[in-house]
């Protein structure tokens, strides 16, 4: 009946950094992550985080909770507050945050996610979809966390709300210098965001590097379910057929700068 | 959460046994019957028969006893209970004193006969959904309540009810751990403070868990009208239930065994 979710996996992410989690549904991902904030505690094997043993009797894990923020999937499920202040308070509430400060927090926090401070008396619930998910986005960064975790934070979302959302997540590295994991199986997204990739496959890290590296390894990761963003492997293929093209290219603006180098040296 | 994972609601054992294999309806009547049997009997001996069919179905059953016997384990506060409200409250010959507290020769007596009568109303009931999965159970409370039709007992609306409620329970205790995980993501702390600051803990979870309940709820009834269903009314069935002759024996010896220990003892 038990399965192992996770084995042998070691990594460290410093501060700062953006980094994208790749799997197939059932990597092992969302479970992994889960262990960064000590919601979930690893059968053996430890975690750190600032250098501290998160699971140590004089770590609280309440302050864990603080630094490392996380965002779930589908995080507008959890709302629950009479009113969008309400629910946006609730974790630095939590965190012990005086009343006085809570203003404060909860405007910042719904200025971060583009959301109008009209809507803080609102009930929740009446919102639209993509409305919900930021003031759910920003119940997580009320309590100014360092790290920032989300868990597959476009999905379900429309173009306009995927947009917005991964402009808020590079947003929070370059201007917050926030450090950012974001879990997703989109490799278009992760890749024109993070700085480094880990891949995951059936529990454990099957690769880890920058984009370019990782994605060179086109067929292994579609063996494994994933895949290459597309102008990447039209790259690749080109290449194959023998043009002189460097494949190592994974955004839209340069790969297209890529082919108009090769149009123009014919 | 450990906790959450141990709820076994209809807590059905798969098996081929001869119990296993009877119509749903059959084991419904004769726990019932047993039942009737329980309130019936007022002598130990009684009692001990009771027992003794409920431990030769036991073994037919191929369950194994320790299933049988975790069923009395969430009974344990109320047998507790049963038992020191009648050694101590009931009047007549005293057996021992300590200061207002006295033991009575007819509260021992009365109470070891609640706790037998409530142990094994719990083994029986049990029994039943141990053996027999909840589908099959729901099928067969629809079949023995049709006659009641005609005096307005919604029988395959219950039946349906039931049904998608057994089927939502793994999905709601799922939904609750994620919802939880993420509260306490923000901080949220459901173990510490007094009874009233973990009731108000508790708010956190339970208005997204109703909220996607009746989500869930809406968009079941919208895939099931689109699929055409439109009530019981002319509904044929996949599994059809048969009453065979095995059940017949079954029945007969177990109404049997009721009547004679019933008048008996």
């Amino acid at each position: 009946m038990e399965q192992e979710a996770l084995r042998n996996v070691s990594l460290t992410i410093e501060d700062g950094e953006f980094v994208g989690l790749i799997g197939h549904t059932g990597s092992g991902k969302s479970t992994l992550v889960q262990h960064f904030n000590g919601l979930l505690r690893p059968t053996s094997g430890k975690v750190f985080v600032d250098g501290a043993d998160i699971f140590s009797k004089d770590v609280s894990l309440r302050s864990i909770r603080q630094k490392v923020g996380m965002v779930f999937q589908y995080p507008e499920y959890q709302l629950f507050g009479e009113t969008v202040f309400e629910d946006v308070a609730f974790g630095p509430k939590n965190m012990g945050v005086p009343d006085s400060e809570l203003h404060d927090r909860v405007d910042q926090a719904l200025g971060l996610v583009g959301l109008d401070l009209s809507l803080k008396e609102r009930s929740p619930f009446e919102l639209s979809g993509g409305q919900k998910r930021k003031v759910a986005i920003a119940g997580v960064l009320a309590m100014q966390p360092q790290t920032l975790v989300l868990d597959e934070p476009t999905a379900g979302l429309d173009p306009k709300g995927r947009d917005e959302v991964l402009s808020l997540v590079a947003h929070l590295h370059q201007k917050e210098n926030k450090t950012i994991i974001l879990v997703s199986h989109r490799m278009e997204d992760v890749a024109r965001l993070a700085k480094c990739l880990i891949v995951m496959a059936h529990g454990r890290i099957a690769l880890e590097g920058p984009p370019e590296e990782v994605f060179r390894e086109a067929d292994y990761l579609e063996e494994i379910g994933l895949g290459v963003p597309q102008v990447t492997r039209l790259l690749q293929v080109l290449k194959k057929q023998g043009f002189d093209v460097n494949p190592d290219h994974y955004t839209i603006d340069a790969v297209e700068s890529e082919i108009v180098r090769l149009l123009e040296t014919k | 959460m450990a906790m959450m994972k141990n709820i076994t609601i209809g807590q059905y054992i798969p098996g081929e046994s001869l119990v296993h294999r009877l119509d749903p309806r059959t084991k419904i009547l004769a726990t019932f019957l047993f039942i009737a049997l329980l309130f019936l009997v007022n002598t130990f001996t009684g009692y001990g028969l009771s027992a003794l069919l409920l431990f030769l179905i036991v073994v037919l059953s191929r369950i194994p006893v320790k299933y049988v016997l975790r069923g009395i384990r969430p009974l344990m506060f109320i047998i507790v209970l049963t038992l020191c409200l009648h050694f101590f409250m009931t009047d007549g010959r005293v057996i021992f004193k300590i200061w207002f507290v006295k033991l009575t020769y007819e509260g021992l007596i009365r109470g070891l006969m609640m706790v037998s009568r409530l142990i094994l109303l719990m083994i029986g009931s049990s029994l039943m959904t141990l053996t027999t999965s909840p589908i099959l159970l729901t099928d067969g409370i629809e079949s023995l309540l049709k006659p009641f039709k005609v005096v307005g007992v919604p029988a395959h609306e219950l039946a349906m009810m039931m049904t998608i409620a057994l089927r939502f329970i793994p999905t709601l205790v799922e939904e609750t751990e994620k919802i939880m995980k993420a509260q306490m993501a923000r901080g949220a702390d459901f173990e510490s403070g007094n009874i009233f600051q973990r009731a108000k803990s508790l708010i956190p979870i339970l208005i997204p868990l109703f909220v996607s309940a009746f989500r869930r709820a809406d968009e079941l009834a919208i895939a099931m009208e689109a699929r055409g269903y439109r009530g019981g009314e002319g509904r044929t069935r996949f599994r059809v239930l048969k009453f065979t002759y095995r059940d017949f024996v079954a029945l007969v010896f177990v109404a049997a065994f009721v009547v004679v220990v019933g008048i008996y003892f």
